[in-house]
């Protein structure tokens, strides 16, 4: 589903975040990606999204490169990637109802469908009774649910989680935890990044470790060893 | 999905947003509503300038006068023949000698000096005359209508053509005039660029405020125009409230100023000229804040789609 050929990126004058990366994420994989504060998990998901572009080398999105496509084709693959991000990435002006109901609007889904399927996804992340609500009047656990509930509701291929419990306590962090890992186990593909030790540790699934921009491991079933 | 859907979807978000930022709606309303009247200002001045203008450049004739003994047959026959020759003129008035002395009378009843004179004189001393003026505000019409009669067929009858004493008059007006036109526009245009300049920030600090919403936009996948076009039509509803006010603001200045104006420009009606310019002012007025308010958004709202 994704696949990086070498990818390296540099920040003018010369910041090597990312050096000669290569790896593939096959359809279905639950894949997390971990490293310290600036190790460069970021970036790989900016790159990804298209949001940064390479300094070298070529990211793939089923077979499509990301940095060779067009600006429209580019929207396209973002709305096939269900995103949840440590800063929420929330639209303030809009209500929790329309947070949702504007990446179905952006996915061209019928108005009959969206006020069918936002009230549910919102029951399932425990935000119904707040659909009123603005994100600045949710806690940021509340904020994160929100989050993970638009990037479901259009049933993704792929949800990139970029330190999704970062803000989050214990309890809030293992339920977002616990939703991923569900819809991992529904045939969706997962990319986590996070670097979160106790996490990793317990999901017992492949691991990419990143270290001063280098990936030092990847293992089917690894650990959080830095 | 309907393209119907989608506009009807990007009302809603723009009525969203001019709802919920209502102090930023309200300051773009407000710097479109200055702009607009300011606009709408520049086209009353124009309409007045023109009508000043007018007013001098109508007073501008070259006088043909003829000999006394000249028959009123052959004088109207001049006269129909220039206006058949097709050379600018606008008019021509026949002064007969008879009309010439009530005008004079007329003019300086109150003036015992000029009448007392006109008694000594003892016959009427005014000689009949063709007042003619023309179409285009320029020397060389005036210059040719001046040749003309110069002509044998005309010159046989004519005593003098007061053409070559008016000459330098006429240029000085028609130069000034010019002068006062080229300045009205030159004002209009450099009015319209701060205006453009100060529209165009506003627009511009009302979407900073969602820079951040528009990255996220993007992010989740909106194409250029779904995040677009709400923007475009927020910009265009700030056009329309300002619109409202300004056109509401221009019919109550015109019925409270008209009076005056009449007695400061006599002659000029300036509720009559709102009226018969009535849609012309509601285009201006209309365009000015939709077009200002719209366009400006569209370009604004580029910057941040780079995402």
């Amino acid at each position: 589903m994704i696949r990086f050929e070498n990818v390296t990126k540099i920040y003018e004058p010369e910041i090597v975040v990312l050096e000669d990366v290569s790896f593939e994420i096959k359809d279905g994989e639950f894949v997390s990606v971990v490293g310290k504060s600036g190790a460069g998990k970021s970036t790989l998901i900016k790159l990804i999204l298209g949001l940064e572009e390479p300094t070298s080398g070529n990211i793939f999105f089923e077979g499509q490169n990301i940095n060779a496509v067009s600006s429209a084709e580019l929207q396209k693959i973002r709305r096939r990637v269900g995103g949840i991000y440590q800063d929420y990435k929330l639209l303030p002006a809009k209500t929790v109802f329309e947070n949702v109901a504007y990446v179905m609007a952006v996915d061209g889904r019928e108005n009959k469908e969206i006020f069918r399927e936002v009230p549910r996804v919102l029951e399932a992340v425990g935000l119904a009774e707040k659909n009123e609500n603005f994100p600045h009047e949710l806690s940021g656990g509340e904020q994160q649910r929100l989050a993970v509930a638009r990037a479901l509701v259009n049933y993704p291929d792929i949800i990139i989680a970029d330190e999704p419990t970062g803000n989050l306590d214990p309890y809030n962090a293992y339920e977002v935890l616990a939703l991923l890992e569900k819809i991992n186990r529904a045939g969706k593909t997962v990319l986590l990044s996070t670097h979160d030790r106790e996490m990793i540790n317990k999901l017992g699934k492949r691991v990419i470790t990143i270290e001063n921009g280098k990936i030092v491991r990847d293992e089917a079933k690894g650990k959080f060893l830095i | 999905m309907s393209k119907f859907t989608n506009i009807k979807r990007a009302f809603s978000f723009a009525v969203a947003d001019f709802y919920r930022n209502r102090g930023l709606s309200l300051a773009a309303i407000f710097v479109l509503t200055i702009t607009t009247l300011l606009i709408t200002g520049l086209f009353f001045m124009n309409g007045i300038s023109n009508y000043l203008v007018q007013s001098v450049q109508d007073k501008i004739d070259i006088t043909a006068y003829f000999k006394n003994d000249t028959a009123e047959s052959d004088i109207l026959v001049a006269r129909d023949n220039l206006l058949a020759q097709s050379i600018g003129i606008k008019n021509i008035e026949y002064i007969s000698q008879e009309q010439a002395l009530a005008d004079f009378t007329a003019a300086h009843q109150d003036n015992q000096v000029f009448l007392r004179a006109l008694t000594e004189v003892g016959e009427n001393p005014f000689l009949p005359a063709l007042n003619i003026t023309t179409t285009s505000n320029d020397v060389a019409e005036y210059q040719k209508v001046a040749d003309i009669l110069q002509e044998p067929q005309y010159a046989k009858f004519i005593e003098k053509v007061d053409f070559s004493q008016k000459k330098d008059t006429i240029k000085k007006v028609f130069s000034v005039t010019r002068s006062i036109t080229l300045f009205g526009w030159a004002v209009a245009v450099v009015l319209g660029l701060v205006v453009l300049a100060v529209v165009f920030n506003t627009m511009k600090l009302v979407i900073d405020a969602s820079k951040e919403e528009i990255n996220t936009m993007r992010i989740v996948g909106a194409s250029s125009w779904f995040v677009r076009a709400p923007f475009i039509i927020e910009g265009a509803l700030f056009g329309f409230v300002s619109f409202v006010v300004c056109f509401a603001a221009t019919v109550l200045l015109v019925y409270v100023v008209a009076g005056t104006a009449n007695m400061v420009l006599p002659g000029f009606n300036l509720g009559g000229y709102f009226f018969s310019n009535l849609w012309l002012v509601v285009l201006i007025q209309l365009a000015t804040g939709v077009g200002l308010g719209g366009i400006s958004s569209f370009i604004v709202v580029r910057k941040y789609l780079k995402v």
